[in-house]
């Protein structure tokens, strides 16, 4: 017995250190949201520069930025969202890259080619953008529709009661209540807090549950009536649930965006800078919005777009609330803090 | 006895004993020392922290807050979180405990080769992923799930029940994740007992509970407090299934903590939760070690 | 010992019901977990119709094929290491008192009680202080740290309470102390050893936090690759690659049983 252990063991090791050191040749090392980039678009990619992509993924972009921050290197491209870029190049972490000068920056529009956090693209690229809103079923909604206001969420009407789910996160709720009750999201002052502390402990018991996970499934299973949900995954529900609905509230609601980004000390700089070119190109980023559900920035890319996408209000916003979206920042310490005991003291 | 037979004993103890020491040593504790340190640091305005400022400030958030006009006032959402998370994982414990004993003393006492394969047989399930269980899980629990289905299908309920996102959702999936680590050591602990003093029990005319409590769990203690130890304390830091199970309305230490490194981007406090979380369970075992080195001696 | 269990007197009543329930109370959730993987349906909670679709799926996905041997092979290796050094160590331990004993119980127990979130970003900036290359080979070292109290704790209980007198007299009987412990240590300790391995092993197969944290970059495992889904969603993909790790591990117990029954 114990020898048949030894030789697996022995043959096991030795499988690991070949497998270690076969990797040689011209690679990329992508750090990404799951499910964010077609794998038949990589395949492309890959035949056509002959640069192996491995892909590794994460869940948030905190703990992305945690890991970065404690010192992990190894990847070439991260895809952060706005938000977090400016972090980024404020501390340092951001290669330079001057996405201004490669060749199909010219296919950006406006006004993503000059975002606020980085006005000269030196150091990220627009990948997706989306907004946070609301779902719901209108067939299981009395009259139909539910007005576009953050009052259907945090004070829902009878029929909703139990069958309204909150991200779990306490940015996006928090924000949410903030443009509800007209206060800045990146307030510092307790007194706001408290009032965004009551809202939310009244909303509290009648959610179904906080979940940032499966919220697609959740609402084609018809589990629950309306979900806090990103647009793009608005957009995946209504393939398969044609009477699903999204609400632009007209309080405010949050605009982000992903970026690709080069981690400072990247291995791959170079490579990383082809695939950014690469996907500035519109018939490239046109396949990626049909495969996530979510608008891209490039010019030229909305003749390749699915039709579906293209109908549909959750992606193709409508002109006229435009007034409505409300770009995410990097909040202060203070702002973080205040912001993480109203979450805390909420779910104590 | 010479000296040198009493240095070989202990050389002999420092080489058996040395290279895990030296493993967690080298890979657990310098990492925690640095910990400890980052503690003590401020917190970086975007994350991490500032690495040579100095405060205590962690420590005292756990506690206190600061009211408008610089005071301190007595804070104790954090305490109520970890008293939930302590409740939690001692119910845990006690239906682990409950179910899990039986299962190994009846392990036990099947012939040989039908024990090694029941000790593959409870870890089998675990070769899969905790959430895809946790799903399962929530398949068989929700309204019209497949208990709920069944229990009205065969005329028990009326109405469909709701056992989903309920703190029995979150007992039964903890229960679920935590069996084995509480009857594996149990199992361990009683697979040696000797028949012989349970059958001389018998012989002395006990019956079967008062052969059970008087001789067999006594002989089964060591199993029962590792069982424990590998149940409770990993359960203090859970946070997926109670996330999946219980809702998320209610917060755990763990997802307190991992937020401190998420969102909060609050390192030296999360480090500073861990550290009293640390204290509590040492300031525990140390209590409990020195209450039964002064009661009677189990041989050993 | 197999003489006294089949007397009647030890058929303690209760035990076997209670038993059965545990294993069906295991294996429940699993069952469900099996069907669901041949659901066509994408969502778990709508049934359309058998289909190995999935299977398909997950031997085309290169990527948590890749996952899932990484975390087989962290968990094979991160068990024999972690129970290896935890069994000299409980051996060491085991020799009566000493100075330093409860010292160095608590070092032995500590990778228990620190939270997860908190050792993997310590680990993680331990591992770049030092220029340690984040790759498998630091998920393997992580996940040795924390199996070695998983499998410590079954085999101190195991030893706790051992007649010493057996291991005394074999080594009266046989002429060095190695022969002593392989002839009647090891076996022994052995239900210890089995167990404290085999929850190692499932430990570190279930690992996200740390393995996450102190992976490099294409080093991904099972966990990672899983819940790096759970955003947009589970698919029954996961279903059927954790049902292959099941039929797997199958393999390995039945391998091991026939192998022990030619030995016999």
């Amino acid at each position: 017995m114990r020898r048949i252990i030894v030789i697996f063991a022995a043959i096991m090791t030795a499988s690991l250190w070949l497998g270690a050191a076969g990797a040689q040749g011209k690679e990329l090392y992508i750090y990404n949201w799951s499910n964010y980039l077609p794998p038949d678009t990589i395949k492309r990619f890959e035949e056509q520069t002959g640069i192996k992509v491995t892909l590794d993924v994460y869940d948030s972009n905190e703990t992305m930025l945690a890991k970065l921050q404690a010192g992990a290197t190894g990847y070439d491209i991260v895809v952060p969202s706005g938000y977090m870029v400016r972090t980024m190049i404020k501390q340092g972490m951001a290669e330079k890259i001057d996405v201004s000068e490669l060749a199909n920056f010219k296919n950006v529009m406006k006004p993503h080619d000059a975002p606020p956090f980085d006005s000269k693209s030196e150091y990220s690229a627009p990948y997706m953008w989306g907004t946070t809103g609301i779902t719901y079923d209108s067939a299981r909604v009395p009259g139909g529709k539910l007005d576009d206001t953050w009052k259907e969420f945090f004070e829902p009407q009878e029929a909703l009661k139990g069958q309204v789910v909150a991200l779990n996160d306490q940015v996006e709720v928090w924000n949410a209540a903030a443009y509800y009750l007209g206060l800045d999201k990146c307030t510092e002052s307790a007194e706001d807090g408290q009032k965004i502390l009551a809202l939310l402990e009244k909303q509290k018991p009648m959610l179904a549950m906080y979940q940032s996970s499966g919220t697609i499934d959740r609402m084609v299973a018809g589990e629950v009536i309306a979900h806090h949900q990103w647009n793009g995954a608005s957009h995946r529900v209504r393939a398969k649930l044609p009477t699903a609905r999204y609400v632009y509230p007209k309080e405010g609601i949050s605009l982000w965006g992903d970026h690709f980004v080069v981690p400072k000390g990247a291995p791959n700089v170079e490579n990383a800078k082809i695939f950014i070119n690469w996907m500035m190109d519109p018939k490239n980023i046109a396949e990626a919005s049909n495969f996530t559900g979510y608008m891209n920035a490039i010019s030229g890319s909305d003749k390749y777009l699915d039709d579906s996408l293209k109908s549909d209000p959750a992606v193709n916003m409508p002109a006229e609330y435009a007034a409505r979206l409300r770009p995410t920042k990097d909040c202060s310490k203070s702002s973080r803090e205040l912001r993480d005991k109203v979450w805390t003291r909420l779910k104590k | 006895m010479g000296g040198s037979a009493v240095t070989k004993q202990m050389l002999r103890r420092a080489s058996l004993i040395g290279p895990a020491l030296l493993f967690i040593g080298v890979f657990m504790l310098i990492p925690i020392g640095l910990m400890a340190y980052v503690s003590f640091l401020e917190r970086g305005e975007y994350g991490g922290v500032v690495w040579h400022a100095y405060t205590g400030e962690a420590y005292s958030n756990f506690l206190f807050e600061r009211d408008l006009d610089g005071s301190l006032l007595l804070n104790t959402d954090y305490l109520q979180i970890f008293s939930r998370s302590l409740g939690l994982a001692t119910v845990t414990w006690g239906l682990t405990l409950l179910l899990g004993f039986p299962t190994a003393l009846y392990m036990a006492l099947q012939p040989e080769r039908l024990r090694n394969l029941l000790i593959f047989l409870v870890t089998i399930p675990f070769w899969t992923n905790l959430l895809v269980r946790n799903y399962a899980w929530i398949l068989l629990l929700r309204n019209n799930g497949l208990i709920d289905g069944t229990l009205s299908h065969l005329g028990v309920t009326n109405e469909p029940i709701s056992l989903l996102y309920t703190p029995f959702a979150i007992g039964v999936g903890l229960m679920y994740s935590f069996l084995p680590f509480m009857v594996l050591p149990i199992y361990a602990s009683l697979e040696k007992v000797d028949l012989r003093l349970v059958e001389a029990a018998f012989d002395l005319g006990a019956n079967h509970l008062k052969a059970l409590v008087r001789v067999i769990i006594p002989l089964a203690r060591p199993g029962i407090m590792a069982g424990s130890i590998l149940v409770l304390i990993p359960c203090l830091g859970a946070y997926v299934t109670p996330e999946l199970l219980g809702g998320s309305k209610s917060m755990m230490i763990g997802n307190l903590i991992q937020t401190q490194f998420g969102a909060a981007r609050n390192w030296p406090f999360g480090a500073a939760l861990a550290f009293v979380l640390l204290a509590m369970v040492l300031i525990t075992m140390m209590i409990y070690t020195m209450r039964s080195k002064r009661g009677p001696e189990p041989a050993s | 010992m197999s003489r006294l269990s089949r007397n009647p007197l030890m058929r303690f009543p209760g035990m076997a019901p209670v038993a059965g329930f545990a294993f069906a109370f295991l294996y429940m959730p699993i069952f469900v977990l099996i069907a669901l993987s041949f659901n066509e349906n994408r969502i778990a909670t709508i049934w359309s119709g058998f289909s190995t679709h999935w299977y398909g799926v997950v031997l085309g996905n290169d990527d948590i094929l890749h996952a899932a041997q990484n975390s087989i092979v962290v968990a094979v290796v991160a068990a024999l290491t972690g129970t290896l050094l935890a069994t000299i160590a409980a051996l060491g331990m085991a020799r009566g008192r000493f100075r330093g004993q409860t010292g160095a119980t608590a070092v032995l127990v500590l990778p228990l009680i620190v939270p997860e979130i908190v050792t993997a970003v310590a680990t993680l900036l331990f591992f770049v202080l030092i220029g340690f290359k984040l790759g498998l080979l630091t998920v393997m070292v992580a996940h040795t740290v924390f199996c070695i109290p998983f499998a410590y704790l079954p085999i101190r209980a195991r030893l706790d309470g051992m007649d010493p007198a057996l291991a005394e007299a074999a080594a009266d009987l046989y002429a060095n102390e190695w022969q002593a412990f392989r002839r009647v240590t090891l076996p022994l300790l052995w239900p210890g050893i089995l167990s404290g391995g085999l929850l190692s092993f499932i430990i570190s197969l279930d690992d996200f936090v740390l393995t996450y944290f102190v992976a490099g970059a294409g080093a991904t495992t099972l966990p990672v690759y899983i819940f790096g889904m759970i955003r947009i969603g589970v698919t029954p993909e996961v279903n059927a690659v954790s049902a292959l790790m099941l039929a797997v591990s199958i393999l390995v117990v039945s391998l091991s049983w026939l192998i022990g029954r030619t030995q016999r």
